[in-house]
């Protein structure tokens, strides 16, 4: 289930390095890009691919925070509760989308657009509260960014 | 006091992330002429010495006796990798340095790799930083096409390849033995040392790990000399260091200063505790040091020997500022939980440790704490530390036994206004 572009991306990454296994995060990240979230078919052909055992794909795309093994909202929010951003009231981060998108913490909207986390540390305690959806960072959080940020990707397809 | 810049580039500079910026300050003038006069690495290892630079990942291990460790005339291929995990709570220099100055970060690698006779090089970015990651892969790109990485280099036998690698969301990966597990595709748990990374590291192979910060040091010391650098700090904290400032300051940021600074003035810096607010507590090295109330802080110094001194560390310079409205008994729950998600799980003492201190403190929080849960508190921490392969531990027991010393009353007060209710 695997396309020959993301096939073509893992061989890339691998000449990288002496060994091929050394190319599965990648592998699985390229893969996620993808599907939206790693199934077992997805382990199973990151394996193929690698020429690994499946188990020594699966084993790291459950150790790792940052590969989903159940599917997830297109959009996940990524909110650090991190000591830096919790002393700059992420609490109220974290209850402003629960109450603006009627979800709790690991949950996803009806329409699987949002799904809300409460992350670690995301080395941006400069710009406390924040969070990461996607590849970006946003920081230093108030009530009417943070409605702006998700109207914004709620309006996208 | 005002910032000296030596890690972060100067703030006048246009995109400095790009090669012709970098150029323009003396940028890659160090590996050109390293490359050219094929510097003996005895040379550059006594340099760096004598500057003073340590290890600022942390642990504040001498960088250029670390690198002297690698048996870098044996056959075989050897290895330099960078740690970019900055994952320590408080922590975001690493971050500033990839992205704003990526280029001397490449200079920094090329320079130790060629020390200990490494031909590759990889960059072991945290999955979460996006931004940095592109940049360095667009740094990467840059110096490839200059000529200045790859092989035979400006027509010499000298070769170095560098290569980023993300990871994907694990604290657990910036030890440095975790990390290489993690290069090389396996779940991020530390190795028994011994064998040391300069004998096994990567793939098996001898390998030095140093911190981001660190690296990107080592060009401006080639080029000014190691006195230099030494002369920014003081007696044994050479140099200048990047310091994370965040929490309840009017300015959280980076803040790149000499080390020695008096605490007082990068307090200054970063325009000082909140309006209307008093300076309570400070954990000055990221969140796994023992905390510091704030008189103690103050007579303090910013380098390794004066918080050591008082009972703290310099870590990686994660300056985390609390003010008097601070619920104590919330800030050492809240690093628990972390150290608790965070455990590989490869160690007992570890694994079942940390989750039964957080537990603790919960309980208290909920109130449903006993007065002696806080020798239980201390007696655990104490059975966690020194007893794991990894300084995990460690770093989990260390908040637990210093909120206990400093604010032990606080605990105390919330347990027994529990009861009273």
């Amino acid at each position: 289930m695997l396309s020959d572009e993301l096939i073509s991306k893992i061989n890339k990454e691998k000449t990288k390095y002496p060994i091929a296994r050394a190319a599965v995060k990648s592998a699985l990240r390229y893969a996620q890009e993808e599907h939206g979230w790693i199934s077992e078919e997805v382990v199973r052909d990151v394996a193929e691919v690698l020429n690994l055992e499946t188990i020594q794909v699966f084993e790291i795309a459950t150790f790792y925070d940052l590969f989903y093994t159940e599917p997830v909202g297109k959009y996940q929010l990524r909110v650090c509760t991190n000591v830096s951003c919790m002393l700059r009231d992420s609490d109220s981060v974290v209850s402003h989308i629960q109450k603006k998108l009627d979800i709790k913490t690991g949950e996803t909207t009806a329409d699987g657009k949002f799904t809300l986390f409460e992350v670690e540390c995301l080395g941006a305690c400069g710009g406390a509260p924040m969070m990461m959806v996607g590849n970006e960072f946003y920081e230093n959080l108030e009530p009417d960014t943070i409605d702006s940020i998700i109207e914004k990707l709620g309006a996208s397809e | 006091m005002t910032e000296v810049r030596v890690c972060l580039p100067e703030s006048n500079l246009e995109e400095p992330w790009t090669l012709a910026a970098y150029e323009s300050t003396g940028g890659y003038q160090a590996w050109r002429k390293i490359i050219t006069e094929q510097t003996p690495p005895e040379d550059i290892i006594e340099n760096l010495k004598s500057s003073g630079l340590r290890g600022r990942g942390g642990a504040g291990f001498p960088t250029g006796l670390k690198l002297s460790f690698m048996p870098r005339n044996a056959p075989g291929q050897k290895y330099i990798v960078c740690n970019s995990d900055e994952s320590e709570p408080g922590t975001f220099k690493d971050r500033d340095i990839i992205r704003l100055n990526p280029h001397q970060l490449i200079e920094g690698m090329a320079i130790a790799g060629y020390t200990i006779g490494a031909t590759v090089g990889y960059n072991y970015i945290r999955g979460e930083y996006y931004e940095p990651w592109a940049r360095f892969e667009a740094a990467l790109t840059e110096a490839y096409e200059a000529g200045l990485l790859g092989h035979s280099l400006l027509n010499s036998d000298t070769s170095f390849d560098l290569y980023s690698q993300r990871g994907a969301g694990a604290y657990i990966c910036g030890e440095e033995t975790a990390l290489l597990e993690s290069l090389e595709g396996k779940k991020g748990q530390p190795r028994f040392k011994p064998p040391f990374p300069a004998q096994v590291g990567a793939f098996g192979r001898p390998t030095t790990i140093n911190n981001t910060e660190s690296l990107s040091s080592i060009p401006p010391i080639m080029r000014k000399g190691g006195k230099w650098f030494a002369d920014l700090g003081v007696e044994k904290s050479g140099g200048t260091k990047v310091f994370s400032v965040s929490g309840h300051v009017n300015k959280p940021g980076n803040y790149e200063v000499p080390l020695g600074l008096p605490f007082k003035e990068l307090l200054e810096l970063a325009g000082g505790i909140r309006n209307g607010h008093q300076l309570k507590a400070v954990i000055p090295g990221g969140s796994s040091v023992p905390v510091m109330p704030a008189a103690n802080i103050m007579a303090c110094t910013m380098d390794y020997d004066s918080l050591q001194q008082a009972g703290s560390a310099l870590g990686a310079g994660s300056v985390i500022i609390m003010d008097e409205t601070t619920c104590m008994v919330k800030m050492l729950e809240r690093i628990s939980y972390f150290y608790y998600a965070e455990s590989c799980g490869q160690c007992t003492p570890c694994r079942e440790g940390t989750g039964w201190l957080y537990r603790v403190i919960h309980r208290i929080r909920n109130g449903q704490g006993k007065l002696t849960d806080l020798d239980l508190l201390v007696d655990m921490a104490n059975r966690i530390e020194g007893r794991t392969i990894c300084a995990l531990g460690d770093a989990a027991a260390w908040p637990v036994q210093s909120f206990m010393k400093h604010y032990r009353h606080e605990f105390e007060a919330m347990i027994q206004s529990d009861k009273a209710a």
